[in-house]
């Protein structure tokens, strides 16, 4: 090939000092970038092959490597930055669409960072989350306009209104969509086990259920997506509940790709596709057109399944997210999620992840209005997600009106991702994003599921400690209570599209 | 209760430490023709004779090794006859032990050939300390220059190694066509003799002394088969063991070659094991009894006798023939039926020349039933446990001479027994 | 008795057991010297095996019954009643590769570097964790308490 103007991304900086060749880093490295010199019992690198990942810095046992970024420089221009000259260049070479993976990167306003909590002093007391309860315990699912007891002959009283199917959850907090295919097995085992044992729940995405993951049904969200990819009705029935997944954060109005490679016997069987295949998940659900029409899907699914599991509809974050959330309330859903613009995948066309959509917050904000004005706020449960990066950001979200969040990047990170973006390689070198066995087997589900019940430990702790501070002993008493938040560096049309006021005031 | 042991060698140690894994109590008594306190290993005796060790490191167990496991020694002293019905045993010196369980382990004795004129100074059989001790002082005396060693298997290679370490010159004399006739193939015959020749060894093969000429008590030549006569100040006979199972056959006890044993080392009297070089017991590659007078058979009978004594019942699986020489810094190894041929049989070859490695592995039906090893014999105990457990290698034997050969090599099932540890629960 | 289980379906083949038991065999004790100054190199007593992506680290089972122990002629090679392991001396061993033809695990080594001598896994000389174990970054490796059973 001609020249190639794209130089390398990152600088592999080895110690020879401290370089003992013993080549680990050379068996870790799934992109080849290091190599052992056996003439001169030496380990060189190729740089441009590096994606930044950290595999070989985390297991050189002599800490003898650094990754640094390639301090090559454009002379500076705040228009053209070296990316965007990349960009073209790439482009330029191959003709095609950008690729990336996770989720958006650009520097757009992160509103959570904009928004401070409030805290109890001298007039309402703080509640020590140590000695007295904190219930964190959400159920998602439509609630009744009221409720109504009885009492038997003994005088006991009892529920008399029939409340719709809930799911419980331990902590707000749930794993979102991320399908086997995307994600190795093992990566959907430590998902599995750890909402298992954290009593909440993990999703499916539109993967289908592997045979060996049908234990961990009662913790399980199957999802319904527009391939409808191993969708059956034992797949319905052994999740706990179900979602219709209409867009995704990073890649809202357009379909899924996942490549035949990545298409194993396994991922053929649960996907019930031709193995080796592309598995093309089409823009649009070509039976939904309308409202009336995902009615009509919602109601195939609460019938195929004796109405007896909440049926989610999840949509991405776009400018008209407040109506469309109104819209799919009314068609039956139990819980509304929406996916934000910094919301992950496993693959999409850059342009796309970079460009479209709304960040979650506002999206939160609006939605979770429209649907009180509407008096309609009770007949769903409201489920955020894209880049919920600590407990802070799902407290805030909590306050702005969510029942719940969805993580995925996070618990992607507590596994051992880098956030090197490359997902869409298959080449992962941390065992998430691959099928290749070599590379699958790097994520130990023992590992992975202790990381992940231990990452939503903590958060849980943080956020009994953060609403005890508000005088909070309840995640009901915090839902949509937007006085716990007040904003910062926001103008008044943000503070107005928040629904919060500024701090200070 | 009271065990006697009569030897002291392999087998008798195998008995002790296995009964005292199970039982503290019972009163063990070792009965020894041989002098020694020390417990000293037989196969170490080449490697003394070489020079590369201190006669202190001949001790197969430390000195306590008695007093530690709570047996009582007899030394020096020879049992000349068992009465099975009054359970007892008599001594040379006429002493009577009583006996609760017998363990006869009285090993064998090496064939010396009558030739006119054997019965000289310098002429050596070389099994035992007193053996290595004689030709030792010889050699340091500075009396021998010239030694023939005869008998070209096992035994006789490591004795001529050992000679060689010493800077002596040595000659073999083998009957049969080629040495280590018996351990190895043609190939790997080949290349021992190759490497014997090279180092300055003279290997004289369908050969063999006839007479044996002395001076003052003292060999000074032989003459050959073919007529010629060698001078030499040193004759190592090396041709084989017999069993010491003539104790055993006058006490109307069961002898073939050996005494002949089931696969808890009992003899046909009860109360009464033999184990060890004396012992004929089931040898699982010939699916047959026989005698296999190795160290690993010796100790692993032996452990088998005292675990059945002391009422634990673990069956011997049965033995494999194997044994390993080096010569001139290439070990070679044969295991099992590694030198056997025929329809029924699948040979699978390796040879690098140039590097003096060689491998011959031996499949039967779809199992391994032999194994030669020359030169690279690392990981060589894979082979013997395939050979043991009788593993189908149909489905691998493309990995068998596999340049990466292990375990990842063999059938999965097969591999994943051998990684979670033998007899260990996981 | 505590063993060291071995997880093929979690080894990455990275074989930094190996580099890490040959560090705690090593003079120093510390592994750029062990490596890059240290000679002869001590060699590792764990192995990985790898073919494809199915790879596993071997070192001796420490079985029951251990077949070198039986073969040995040296009396370097010994089981250790109360720990239930399985020792070499190596100022006692000569060298004369029989454990290595009986042992069905392959786990013995010849130590041709330096000494003459036979290699294999002591646990770390009863260490709370040998370093194979230690330094496994993904649990291929655990140290369990485990059961003597009969021989399967």
């Amino acid at each position: 090939m001609a020249l190639s103007l794209n130089e390398p991304d990152f600088i592999i900086e080895r110690d020879e000092e401290r370089c003992i060749a013993c080549r680990v880093c050379v068996r870790q490295c799934a992109n080849d970038v290091h190599f052992y010199d056996a003439e001169d019992d030496r380990v060189l690198s190729h740089n441009d092959q590096c994606v930044g990942c950290h595999r070989c810095v985390a297991l050189c046992p002599t800490d003898a490597l650094g990754v640094r970024r390639n301090p090559l420089e454009f002379r500076p221009h705040a228009n053209w930055t070296g990316q965007k000259l990349y960009d073209i260049y790439k482009q330029a070479e191959t003709g095609g669409m950008l690729l990336t993976g996770m989720g958006c990167d650009e520097p757009y306003r992160i509103y959570w960072d904009h928004m401070l909590l409030n805290a109890s002093q001298v007039t309402n007391p703080s509640i020590d989350p140590l000695r007295e309860p904190m219930e964190l315990k959400t159920y998602l699912g439509a609630k009744p306009e009221q409720v109504t007891f009885e009492e038997d002959e003994d005088g006991e009283p009892s529920l008399k209104t029939k409340v719709a199917p809930q799911l419980q959850l331990e902590t707000p907090i749930m794993f979102s969509a991320m399908s086997y295919g995307s994600i190795s097995f093992n990566a959907c085992l430590s998902l599995a086990r750890a909402a298992t044992g954290a009593g909440t729940f993990y999703n499916t995405g539109e993967g289908g259920l592997h045979p060996d993951l049908y234990e961990y049904g009662p913790n399980t969200i199957a999802q319904v997506a527009s391939g409808r990819f191993g969708v059956h009705l034992d797949y319905l029935n052994t999740a706990a509940a179900l979602e219709i997944k209409i867009g995704q954060g990073a890649k809202p109005g357009i379909g899924g790709h996942l490549p035949g490679e990545k298409v194993t016997q396994d991922v053929s069987r649960t996907r019930m596709i031709p193995e080796g295949t592309d598995a093309l998940s089409p823009a649009p659900h070509h039976d939904i057109y309308s409202i009336e029409d995902l009615r009509q899907l919602i109601y195939a699914l609460k019938e195929a399944t004796g109405y007896e599991k909440p049926v989610s509809v999840k949509v991405a974050a776009v400018h008209n997210v407040a109506p469309i959330a109104s819209g799919i309330v009314r068609a039956g859903a139990d819980i509304v999620a929406i996916d934000g613009l910094r919301g992950g995948t496993g693959a999409a066309p850059t342009i796309i992840r970079n460009n479209v959509g709304i960040p979650i917050e506002l999206a939160l904000a609006a939605v979770d209005r429209r649907l009180r004005e509407e008096g309609i706020r009770h007949r769903a449960s409201l489920v955020v997600a894209g880049s919920i990066r600590n407990s802070a950001d799902i407290v805030k979200a909590i306050a702005l009106g969510a029942d719940a969040v969805y993580v995925a990047t996070s618990a992607l990170v507590a596994m051992g991702c880098h956030l090197c973006q490359n997902c869409y390689t298959g080449k992962c070198n941390w065992g998430i994003a691959t099928q290749d066995p070599y590379l699958t087997k790097r994520l130990n589900p023992n590992i992975g599921e202790r990381r992940l019940v231990n990452l939503l430990r903590a958060w849980s702790l943080e956020i009994r400690e953060m609403m005890g501070g508000m005088g909070v002993n309840s995640v009901d008493s915090l839902r949509g209570n937007r006085d716990h938040l007040r904003g910062v560096g926001l103008n008044q049309t943000e503070l107005d599209a928040l629904g919060i006021r500024l701090a200070g005031s | 209760m009271r065990t006697l042991i009569i030897g002291n060698s392999a087998a008798a140690v195998g008995v002790v430490e296995s009964m005292r894994q199970h039982d503290k109590e019972a009163e063990i008594i070792v009965v020894s023709e041989e002098p020694y306190e020390m417990i000293y290993s037989r196969p170490l005796l080449s490697h003394y004779l070489g020079a590369e060790i201190e006669k202190s490191r001949l001790a197969y167990r430390g000195q306590d090794f008695h007093e530690r496991h709570d047996v009582m020694p007899i030394l020096g002293t020879r049992i000349v006859r068992i009465e099975p019905e009054e359970h007892r045993v008599r001594a040379a010196s006429g002493e009577v032990y009583a006996y609760d369980k017998l363990v006869i382990s009285t090993g064998g004795t090496p064939i010396v050939p009558p030739i006119p004129g054997v019965q000289t100074g310098g002429v050596y059989t070389f099994t035992r300390l007193d053996d290595a001790e004689g030709i030792v002082q010889g050699l340091t005396e500075g009396a021998v220059r010239r030694c023939i060693v005869v008998g070209g298997g096992m035994i006789g290679m490591k004795t001529v190694d050992a000679l060689m370490k010493r800077g002596v010159s040595v000659t073999i004399l083998e009957l049969a066509p080629r040495i280590l006739g018996a351990a190895l193939d043609e190939t790997g015959s080949r290349m021992m003799t190759e490497l014997l020749t090279s180092a300055g060894v003279e290997v004289l093969t369908e050969n063999t002394v006839e007479e044996i000429q002395s001076s003052e008590g003292h060999i000074e030549s032989v003459t050959l088969r073919d007529g010629r006569i060698l001078d030499c100040d040193l004759l190592v006979f090396g041709i084989g063991v017999r069993p010491n199972a003539g104790l055993a056959e006058e006490a109307g006890i069961e002898v073939n070659r050996g005494v002949v044993v089931d696969q808890y080392m009992r003899t046909s009297k009860p109360d009464i094991y033999a184990a060890g070089d004396v012992a004929e017991a089931y040898d699982l590659v010939v699916d047959m009894n026989r005698t296999v007078a190795i160290w690993p058979n010796a100790y692993r009978q032996g452990a088998v006798a005292g675990a059945h004594i002391a009422g634990v019942s673990r069956l011997d699986e049965g033995g494999v023939a194997m044994n390993t020489v080096e010569v001139c810094d290439v070990p070679a190894m044969s295991i099992g039926n590694g030198n056997v041929s025929g329809e029924d049989c699948e040979v699978l070859v390796e040879h690098d020349a140039e590097n003096h490695r060689y491998k011959r592995l031996v499949l039967q039906g779809d199992c391994l039933v032999g194994a030669i090893l020359v030169g690279d014999v690392g990981r060589a105990g894979i082979y013997t446990g395939l050979i043991r457990s009788r593993v189908d290698v149909s489905d691998c034997r493309d990995g068998l001479l596999h340049q990466h050969f292990g375990l990842l090599s063999l059938p999965d099932q097969y591999r994943k027994h051998i990684v979670t540890g033998l007899g260990i629960e996981v | 008795m505590k063993r060291i289980v071995v997880h093929e379906e979690y080894c990455i083949g990275c074989r930094l057991c190996e580099v890490h038991c040959l560090v705690q065999h090593s003079k120093s004790r510390d592994i750029i010297k062990a490596f890059n100054l240290e000679r002869p190199q001590v060699m590792p007593r764990v192995m990985v095996e790898e073919s494809g992506p199915i790879s596993f680290a071997l070192q001796c089972r420490h079985c029951l019954e251990p077949t070198c122990v039986e073969a040995c002629p040296s009396g370097a090679m010994r089981r250790e009643e109360e720990a239930g392991t399985v020792t070499l001396d190596q100022d006692r061993c000569v060298g004369c590769w029989m454990c290595i033809m009986v042992c069905p695990v392959g786990a013995i080594q010849q130590n041709l570097a330096g000494t003459s001598v036979a290699s294999k896994c002591d646990l770390c000389y009863g260490a709370e964790m040998p370093a194979c174990v230690a330094n496994c970054p993904n649990e291929a490796l655990t140290y369990e308490e485990v059961k003597a059973g009969g021989k399967s």
